[in-house]
């Protein structure tokens, strides 16, 4: 199979996770959305890599993951601090930092 | 030389003991420490003068080396103590005229709440003056100059209560600061031009580095000049001296006396041999001195104030001090100096005693008939006004004789009239004086009239007997030890005597004594001379001239500045700038939606910008 496919399914997956920041009010439904951006990326990189014959794009993946599990951590965290203080996660009522 | 930091230490002591705890001390032990102190600089001072005396004719010269001051680069000022027979001489008169004022004022201020305060500015100010006298380099000397300018503020503004007191004391240092800042252009420009500003190699190393009337010696001389006319009050900066009036009568005495005003005068002496080298100096020296002479004496001539007449006739003798400078006698102007300090600081102890009898009146116009009450004050201040009128054998008629001769054979013969006119001058006005406090017939009576108390009494009495034979110094009855002393420093030769130059000034003084008296004794007026005696009653107009070319647009530059630029150009751009950044921030506020998504689209905007960036690039 081509390493087209895989750049395409990956530039499906981003622009998904994409659509659902721009346009969800749920944070949980947020932070997913950006996971599968994360995760589109480590697609290309894996296909690239495949694509290049250079491990290094793998070992970006592995640097991604790690990331990804530290952002989850913080990032659900905040969530549920949140949640806890003003019975919400709808992003449009955590607005206080307003101008 | 432990002796000659001895001369310093005292009064510098003597300062910090009353100036720390005096306030908690009882009065008799603040005067008692303040005349100490001063009373131990002057028995150092007559200890080192007999040392010097001791020492080779030669070679009677201390340097007391003390730090490395100032070092920078090629610059390497050294502060250090000079101890010559000038300075010597002069450390000795400072702190012994200064003793005596002390000893007066223990009196005098008795009753002052402000006691502690007013003996720590005395003795800081007999520090600054022998600081002055003292320095071995012009930075060290212009520091003692400083000092002396801000004591001088200090207690002429000592009643700062009293607004007219506040502002002489303004007065007397913003006109000093004028000539203050000539002072230290010229130090600098010495500084540049000869790499050093220590006196004995200035006065050394001046007559290879200056041909004759070298143009930059004479702007050297001639700004280290102009600071003289301030410190010493000549024309055009006298306006401090008569407002001056305002402090304690004993501080009048101790400004125009031993300190402050003689601090020009020294410093011409210090350089002689600098100023020798720029003629076209010299001569405006002379005439300043000479038409400052003339000047202040027809002005106090008209003075309704007792202080004040005193005041202007020691801008008068300062005048003479500096034509006898400018006539190259620096020995005669140190000697006239010398005289002028003892019957100057008599007649103004003497106006005090008067004060103190009168409940503080000094206008002529309502003194009189005094000395059946007051004596002794009468006869001291009989003794100091015949000294000033120059009658013999009194101190002032030898040393203003010097002055004149020394003129008079320098071919000056037009500064030798207006000295003897001066002189003429002279003696009618403090002939009026003497008639209108003491023997004219008394305008109101005064109540509980008193003698002087002891310790004002004994200053007088040993000011008096100085102005009675201080003469001696310089006289060939007294063997002349002054004039031979301070010879070795200005190398200068005898002058010779011319009998009929000399008896000129002598029957002014006695022809202006009697026309005082014959005038006055019966509260007479002039014969009234229109012009003249309203240009002469208003001081020339000189005042009035500063009034309308620097006061007045001082005033109206200040109210410019005040009024319209500092509200409309500094406070404009200071809130300008702060309505910029609020403007700037009530724009930029509006992005920050508070909506997660505008921010994420913004990051996706930045993204695709740079993304493109890198494509198309």
């Amino acid at each position: 199979m081509s390493t087209a496919w895989y750049l395409l399914l990956s530039a499906a997956l981003f622009t998904l996770g994409l659509l659902g920041v721009l346009v969800r009010r749920n944070a949980l439904i947020l932070f997913m959305s950006i996971e599968l951006m994360l995760n589109a990326v480590n697609l290309s990189f894996v296909a690239l890599s495949r694509h290049m014959n250079d491990l290094a794009g793998q070992v970006a993946v592995f640097f991604v993951f790690v990331v990804a599990a530290t952002e989850v951590v913080v990032g659900l965290a905040m969530i549920v601090e949140v949640a806890r203080s003003r019975a919400t996660v709808d992003i449009d009522d955590i607005n206080l930092l307003k101008g | 030389m432990v002796l000659v930091l001895g001369i310093l230490a005292a009064p510098l002591a003597g300062m910090l003991v009353n100036g720390l705890v005096g306030g908690r001390l009882p009065k008799k032990v603040v005067g008692g420490i303040a005349c100490a102190a001063v009373g131990a600089s002057f028995a150092a001072s007559a200890g080192t003068l007999l040392h010097l005396l001791g020492l080779p004719e030669g070679g009677r010269q201390l340097s007391l080396p003390l730090s490395p001051w100032i070092v920078s680069g090629d610059v390497a000022v050294r502060a250090g103590l000079l101890v010559d027979a000038l300075s010597g001489w002069m450390a000795l008169l400072v702190s012994g005229v200064s003793f005596l004022i002390h000893l007066y004022s223990t009196a005098y201020m008795g009753e002052d709440p402000d006691y502690s305060r007013y003996f720590t500015y005395l003795n800081l100010f007999v520090f600054s003056m022998l600081l002055l006298v003292l320095a071995d380099n012009l930075l060290l000397l212009f520091v003692g100059w400083e000092l002396v300018g801000l004591c001088s503020y200090l207690l002429i503004g000592f009643w700062f209560e009293r607004p007219q007191a506040a502002a002489a004391g303004r007065k007397a240092f913003i006109v000093n600061r004028v000539g203050d800042a000539a002072f230290l252009l010229g130090i600098v420009l010495l500084l540049l031009r000869l790499g050093t500003v220590e006196i004995p190699q200035v006065l050394q190393r001046a007559p290879a580095e200056f041909p004759p009337g070298d143009p930059t010696a004479t702007a050297i001389t001639l700004l280290l000049f102009a600071g003289a006319t301030g410190k010493s009050a000549q024309l055009p900066l006298y306006l401090w001296l008569p407002d001056a009036m305002e402090g304690p009568t004993p501080v009048s005495a101790l400004i125009h006396a031993a300190t402050m005003v003689t601090a020009g005068v020294y410093m011409v002496g210090r350089l002689h041999a600098l100023f020798s080298l720029a003629p076209l100096t010299m001569e405006v020296i002379l005439a300043v001195g000479t038409l400052t002479a003339l000047f202040a004496a027809s002005v106090a001539i008209t003075e309704q104030d007792l202080k004040r007449v005193l005041a202007y006739s020691t801008i008068s003798q300062l005048g003479y001090m500096f034509m006898a400078a400018g006539a190259g006698a620096f020995a005669a102007s140190i000697f006239h100096l010398t005289t002028h300090a003892f019957f100057k600081a008599l007649l103004f102890l003497a106006a005090g005693a008067v004060m103190h009898a009168a409940h503080g009146e000094t206008n002529l116009q309502r003194l009189g008939g005094l000395w059946p009450h007051l004596p002794a004050t009468a006869f001291a201040f009989l003794v100091g006004a015949f000294a000033l009128a120059g009658i013999p054998p009194l101190s002032g008629y030898y040393s203003k004789d010097l002055i004149l001769l020394s003129a008079f054979s320098q071919g000056k013969v037009a500064s030798w009239t207006l000295g003897v006119a001066t002189a003429l001058l002279t003696a009618v006005y403090i002939g009026r004086a003497a008639a209108l406090t003491f023997f004219a017939p008394p305008a109101r009576t005064y109540d509980r009239l008193h003698e002087a108390p002891f310790a004002m009494a004994v200053a007088m009495w040993a000011l008096a007997l100085l102005a009675l034979l201080g003469g001696g110094l310089g006289a060939s009855w007294g063997r002349e030890p002054l004039l031979r002393l301070l010879g070795s420093v200005f190398g200068e030769e005898a002058v010779p005597h011319a009998p009929a130059a000399g008896l000129a000034p002598v029957f002014a003084g006695l022809a202006g004594l009697t026309l005082a008296w014959a005038i006055y004794l019966r509260r007479g007026a002039w014969p009234s001379l229109p012009f003249l005696g309203r240009v002469v009653s208003q001081r020339f107009y000189v005042e009035d001239l500063y009034q309308v070319l620097i006061v007045h647009p001082g005033r109206r530059i200040a109210a410019f500045l005040a009024d319209l630029f500092d509200p409309l150009v500094i406070d404009g751009a200071v809130h300008g700038v702060g309505a910029v950044v609020r403007a700037a921030g009530s724009g930029l506020r509006r992005l920050q939606t508070g909506y997660l998504r505008n921010y994420a689209l913004m990051f996706l905007a930045g993204a695709l910008a740079i993304v493109g960036y890198w494509i198309f690039h």
